[in-house]
């Protein structure tokens, strides 16, 4: 059985010019690391608010381990676990008091559940009597964290959890979750960085209130194949351009170091791309072919939309 | 001979006990790309905010613009660009309504300010938006606009606070070529990033470990010197040797 089915689901916001989520359908499986990924607005966080029942669709069903998200809220919110993308624990109360508040209104203890937050309350216990509106971003995601799994939830649902923290402290996070997926939990995780993706067991990437595709990280990038050539040089800013000027070109974007070029299928193929480069004086261009990471996919398929 | 448009010598800024910045020096050449780098925490929005002018330093000197840190702070202050996902615009005002409010805020006269919101409004496309409450715009148009805003005294410098958050790749993309174009006219960028790719298209950064510059270079240098493919890797490398942690 899924862990997560989602069948149809629409919603509008009054005075939006847009949808919120249209026609959006899929299924998590139980014990994955599923991941939403896509820009602000993209309606990740309308999808993550229908799931953990504080929000109503217009359109669709949707059931988290069996139990539908209208009909039988209440046996869902004892089930899952919910880290809203924005802080939202009590600023005045400690962290232990903020942890033990959260078992209470569970209806369980710190004590009881204690060994699934252990790993990471561990790293919290120093600053146990801190007001948790005195900790640092670090900090504070990590004892939400806590919070929302001190009940031991069967699933968890997480909004951007990582948005703005820096690359150390995401790698720290993602190693926690994989930990937690051992242990069985089944975690639905939403994320606005593309390299967060090869963290997840599936990925959904979302835009414009639509899932545009879903698949494994190595699925997606088998599946969406475009021949994709990395182009370095001297003077990467004017090589950008007179690539984005060549006639033979679909596209061209910078990725670090490099450009990642997609070609027009009757462009003459790489060869004519640097003959072209080095008629316009870049002698130190060069164009090899590369296997597209999932950056690039979600490019293509955006683009490919924009056409 | 360069001509430095940043310049911090032995900078620190103290609260109380805990030294914040830790006596950091660099230099930012004129229409220079500045990755400035660091783990939350590290130090990065002090020494930002000191370049500003927001901020005095507690030893140390640091110019921007050729004024004073300490003593001329307004003086920076009508020099330099600035921009972060926080403060941008009002989302209240149209997109004409905030690039006027601008410009007179940095005190152009009332000429200028007619020529330049006709300028930007054309050159980022915005023509039939330009009646259009900010708020009612996508990410994507508010973070150009804001840069175009911020840069619309023409500034020595625009300092860059995690400018690209939230947007997808192409958005995010599309934002760089904004600010390779404004480096090609000769304006100098000092941007903080948590998105390492984007520390690849910097000429050169800074990375803060503690409140103290820990490398400084060209990313293919760092590299190089570090033995690894990305800034990233540096950075990770650099950061996991941090003793203090959170924002």
């Amino acid at each position: 059985m899924s862990a997560v089915v989602v069948d149809g689901l629409g919603k509008a916001y009054p005075r939006a010019s847009s949808k919120a989520l249209t026609d959006v359908s899929f299924a998590v499986d139980r014990g994955e690391i599923f991941g939403l990924i896509g820009p602000d607005g993209a309606g990740k966080t309308t999808l993550i608010r229908i799931l953990t029942t504080l929000l109503l669709a217009d359109q669709g069903t949707a059931s988290v381990l069996g139990h539908d998200v209208v009909r039988d809220f209440r046996a869902i919110r004892a089930l899952v676990g919910y880290m809203p993308g924005r802080f939202s624990l009590y600023q005045d109360l400690s962290v232990a008091e903020n942890l033990a508040f959260f078992a209470t209104v569970f209806g369980t203890t710190v004590e009881a559940n204690y060994h699934l937050v252990a790993d990471i309350y561990s790293q919290l216990e120093p600053f146990k009597t801190r007001l948790a509106g005195k900790l640092s971003g670090g900090m504070k995601q990590k004892l939400a964290l806590c919070c929302a799994l001190i009940h031991a939830p069967k699933v968890l649902f997480l909004d951007e959890p990582t948005t703005g923290v820096d690359p150390v402290s995401r790698k720290d996070f993602w190693g926690m979750l994989g930990r937690l997926r051992e242990g069985g939990i089944t975690i639905l995780v939403s994320t606005p960085y593309m390299d967060e993706a090869a963290r997840c067991d599936r990925i959904a990437l979302v835009q414009k209130g639509q899932i545009i595709a879903l698949d494994s990280l190595a699925g997606l990038v088998e599946s969406h194949a475009t021949e994709t050539y990395a182009v370095s040089g001297e003077r990467l800013f004017p090589i950008l351009n007179d690539l984005r000027a060549y006639a033979g070109t679909r596209y061209c974007f910078a990725f670090g170091r490099e450009h990642h070029l997609v070609l027009k299928p009757d462009a003459g193929g790489p060869e004519a791309a640097l003959a072209y480069l080095r008629g316009l004086g870049h002698q130190t261009a060069s164009i090899r072919a590369i296997r597209p990471n999932v950056e690039d996919v979600f490019i293509d398929l955006i683009h490919e939309q924009g056409q | 001979m360069t001509e430095w448009v940043i310049e911090a010598e032995n900078l620190t800024r103290r609260f109380g006990a805990f030294t914040a910045v830790d006596a950091i020096n660099l230099k930012v050449a004129a229409g220079e790309i500045f990755g400035f780098l660091g783990a939350n925490g590290a130090g990065k929005t002090t020494a930002m905010r000191i370049f500003c002018g927001l901020l005095e330093p507690s030893s140390g000197r640091a110019t921007v613009a050729g004024f004073d840190a300490m003593t001329q702070s307004e003086q920076i202050k009508q020099r330099i660009g600035y921009m972060s996902q926080k403060f941008s615009l009002y989302g209240k005002l149209t997109v004409k309504q905030n690039i006027r409010f601008f410009a007179g805020i940095y005190g152009l006269s009332r000429r200028e300010v007619k020529q330049k919101t006709g300028e930007i409004v054309e050159r980022l496309g915005l023509t039939t938006a330009a009646d259009t409450l900010v708020d009612e715009l996508p990410l994507g148009w508010k973070q150009r606009i804001s840069f175009a805003v911020a840069t619309v005294h023409q500034p020595k410098v625009v300092f860059l606070d995690e400018p690209t958050g939230g947007v997808d790749p192409i958005v995010r993309r599309q934002f760089w070529d904004m600010i390779f174009e404004a480096s090609s006219r000769g304006v100098t960028v000092f941007v903080t990033t948590h998105y390492m790719d984007e520390a690849e298209y910097c000429d050169r950064v800074s990375i803060m470990v503690d409140g103290a510059v820990a490398a400084m270079g060209k990313p293919a240098e760092l590299c190089a010197e570090y033995g690894v493919a990305s800034v990233e890797e540096v950075f990770v490398a650099l950061a996991r040797k941090a003793t203090r942690h959170g924002d």
